[in-house]
């Protein structure tokens, strides 16, 4: 399991926690909000430390314990902040099945990270995602919001490069 | 009026390829043409061709352009859309004939098809409330509200034969029945889409999201009269990011034009409905766990019963429905059962859609009445497998289903078929398999993805899996016995009667499957040691032909381990100690020299 607190220091700013508190208080009476009001919070901070955590248990009057197990309940939740550039391979059967388990390797050990984890220059995070819906250009990556499809393990070393900044 | 129409797919797979900077030039362009008022350009849902996208039809004509790119607009804007003449190099070659240019339905993957859940996909915009009422939208929830009671709504669901398209396949009638009557005088019921469509390969849901999401929210509001809800919810993927967009246009012009919200059609009907977004748990698609999860909690599943009819969201009684199942409402009530249940076969009646993926030509979304065969699919619609290499199994029903091999090519699909032959129909998604795919490995992906998605509360779905998972990793690393063959086995049934909800009730299934029809596989990688498709690396060993060797030194200087070795002109060696078995000596060789096995 993930450690409770993460080694980065919170660098939250009062700006975000008046932004997270207005949202709070829009979900007021809302029967499960407490879903909408972690993914918005993720929007704002980009993961979800124990500090972001504890302001939402206050305000919405929720056990901190509670809001910790959804939070890592659900892989969509990060207790630790992303790099610049998040990489996620599509390991869904049809990516699978032609090859994308080699491009995740292969980037693994490019990157020098496994799965999940960061640079140490906070540039890249590698996930494995499932099925992004792009079936008929497997094998797939997105690389933030772009995709690359049809790749071979030749194509990384470009898809790379235009991340460099 | 326009003279012309142009449609452009914006669906997942499209956009991925640069659909939308095609849409956005296309329009600049034809601006520039001074077309604007002539011609409209249309961003629509899938149209199921995904291998061949970005694409592009224009109308009247018909024309069907496939693999557009942006640099081609300029072209297709001065040559079709201004002089009519088509761009002949960008036409789909299926569509020209000798004596010009077919009609799109008459080639092989759309003819056998039968558009029914998909029927506005790829026509109308999403976009836009008033292309899908131009089709005939919100006529079946004005008939129902006007001239129907809930029980002949309920009556002719139950006579359509309509079963559940996530998966499970329950009669959709009897569900709403059980909603309707089980708890007399309930103060609030919930009507529920699942939309959380987590088998990896599987986009049919999606699809309809993006391409028609009007036509879930009129069979929801359906659903709530005939059950006497007046609150819905759909709880999508938040990885659909289009999808979700897209309803939340949709739901807002629904509000808009009163499809939604109070007193609907001054029917004094009132109902209404919420987003819920996913956060990437698999477990999620099993209906209780859904709502635990709708309602803020971790979601984990509960045992049933009590059922969510009686006892579902917030304790509420409650309906919940798959996409599919939904966007099949509307057309039986306007077009009656019988129409529905006059196609399919004796059990299941009407369409069911299918995403295609893995090796096969025409990746892409289909449907197809059920009853048809996997030949028919496979070959004539998908196109068949490429590069010459022969089929092996389809795999149906993602982690929760089961291959067919080669044996059961000519079964009729549907689905008490697939589950006498050990596999299951699932939400649709089918991944073609050649035999450059190892079964055992297949078997392990899905487990490995089984461990990854239990949710941890049951015993034998937590640990039980996990110990599956790590006995065929075993095996793929030749380290297997046979006795493991038996344990395999046996442990698989303990996981499938002892779990608490569908997630681990089916885990097993890919194991047992390919236990049942590949066991061969399973004996030479135990046996023999060796993987017979080539996939399993602990296994594989390359070597290089000394006869067929030239000496270039290609492969030695390719190789990342230094683990070839030869002076030049002479025949190399592969030091099988240092060797990672990585490949690349292979793909480098000019001469074919190097083989694995």
């Amino acid at each position: 399991m993930a450690a409770k607190t993460c080694s980065i220091p919170f660098a939250g700013t009062a700006e975000q926690e008046a932004r997270l508190k207005e949202i709070i208080a829009s979900h007021k009476g809302d029967k499960g909000a407490l879903m909408p009001v972690l993914q918005q919070a993720q929007e704002i901070y980009g993961y979800l430390p124990i500090e972001v955590q504890t302001i939402i248990a206050t305000e919405m009057d929720i056990p901190l314990e509670k809001i910790y197990g959804v939070v890592t309940f659900y892989s969509q939740f990060s207790l630790n902040p992303k790099g610049k550039y998040t990489i996620s391979v599509c390991l869904g059967t049809a990516c699978y099945v032609k090859g994308s388990g080699d491009l995740f390797d292969e980037l693994s050990a490019k990157l020098g990270i496994s799965g999940g984890e960061t640079t140490p220059d906070g540039k890249f995070s590698l996930v494995d995602c499932r099925c992004i819906g792009a079936c008929g250009l497997a094998p797939v990556l997105t690389v933030n919001d772009d995709v690359y499809g049809r790749l071979t393990v030749d194509d990384l070393d470009g898809i790379l490069e235009k991340y460099q900044d | 009026m326009y003279r012309s129409h142009v449609l452009v797919c914006g669906g997942t797979g499209c956009t991925s390829s640069g659909s939308q900077q095609i849409i956005d030039t296309l329009k600049r362009e034809i601006k520039a043409a001074g077309l604007e008022n002539e011609i409209e350009v249309v961003k629509t849902g899938c149209f199921g061709l995904c291998a061949l996208g970005p694409i592009m039809i224009v109308y009247p004509e018909g024309t069907f352009y496939s693999m557009v790119q942006e640099k081609d607009i300029p072209e297709i804007v001065s040559e079709h859309l201004v002089k009519g003449r088509i761009v002949s190099r960008l036409v789909y070659d299926e569509t020209v004939t000798e004596n010009g240019i077919k009609s799109l339905q008459d080639t092989a993957f759309y003819s056998k098809q039968n558009r029914v859940a998909l029927r506005n996909c790829g026509v109308i915009s999403p976009e836009n409330i008033e292309e899908y009422i131009g089709t005939g939208g919100y006529e079946a929830l004005g008939k129902v509200l006007t001239e129907m009671t809930p029980d002949e709504v309920i009556q002719t669901i139950l006579d359509s034969g309509l079963r559940g398209r996530g998966g499970g396949g329950f009669p959709t009638g009897m569900k709403w029945k059980l909603a309707r009557n089980i708890v007399p005088n309930a103060d609030q019921k919930y009507v529920c889409c699942n939309a959380d469509e987590g088998d990896p390969g599987a986009f049919m849901d999606r699809s309809v999201l993006e391409g028609d999401p009007h036509v879930v929210l009129e069979a929801m509001a359906i659903a709530g009269y005939a059950i006497g809800a007046n609150q819905g919810y759909i709880y999508v993927r938040a990885e659909y990011p289009i999808a979700v967009k897209r309803l939340e246009i949709a739901i807002n012009q629904a509000r808009e034009y009163g499809m939604l919200g109070k007193d609907i059609f001054g029917t004094g009907f009132d109902f209404d409905i919420g987003l819920r977004l996913g956060a990437g748990a698999f477990v999620c698609g099993e209906e209780t766990a859904l709502m635990t999860s709708i309602e803020g909690n971790r979601g984990e599943p509960r045992p049933r019963p009590p059922f969510p009819a009686e006892k579902g969201l917030f304790g509420k009684p409650t309906i919940l429905n798959n996409v599919e199942t939904y966007a099949n409402i509307p057309r039986i009530i306007l077009n009656g059962a019988e129409w529905f249940s006059s196609m399919g076969t004796e059990k299941s009646k009407g369409t069911k859609v299918f995403a295609l993926g893995g090796k096969i030509k025409n990746t892409g979304l289909v449907e197809i009445p059920m009853g048809t065969t996997l030949r028919t699919v496979i070959e004539e619609i998908g196109g068949g497998i490429p590069n010459g290499k022969k089929f092996k199994a389809a795999q149906t029903g993602g982690p929760s289903g089961g291959c067919i091999p080669a044996e059961h090519y000519d079964i009729p699909i549907d689905y008490d078929n697939l589950i006498s032959i050990g596999s299951m129909m699932g939400s649709g998604g089918l991944i073609v398999m050649d035999e450059d795919n190892c079964m055992v490995d297949i078997a392990k992906f899905f487990l490995a993805f089984t461990v990854d998605e239990s949710c941890g509360k049951c015993t034998p779905c937590r640990i039980g899996t996990k110990r599956l998972y790590e006995m065929l990793d075993k095996i793929t690393k030749g380290q297997g016995t046979l006795e493991d063959l038996d344990k395999i086995e046996e442990l698989c049934y303990y996981i499938k009667n002892n779990s608490l909800c569908g997630l681990g009730q089916t885990a097993p299934n890919p194991v047992l499957s390919t236990l049942r029809y590949f066991r061969d596989e399973y004996i030479a990688h135990v046996v023999d040691k060796t993987c017979p498709a080539g996939v399993c690396k602990d296994l594989l060993k390359y070597s290089i032909d000394p006869d067929k060797c030239r000496g270039c030194t290609l492969c030695a200087r390719k190789c990342p381990a230094s683990a070839i070795s030869g002076t030049v002109k002479q025949p190399h060696v592969i030091d099988q100690d240092k060797c990672v078995k990585c490949g690349a000596c292979m793909e480098t060789c000019k001469f074919g020299a190097i083989s694995k096995n």
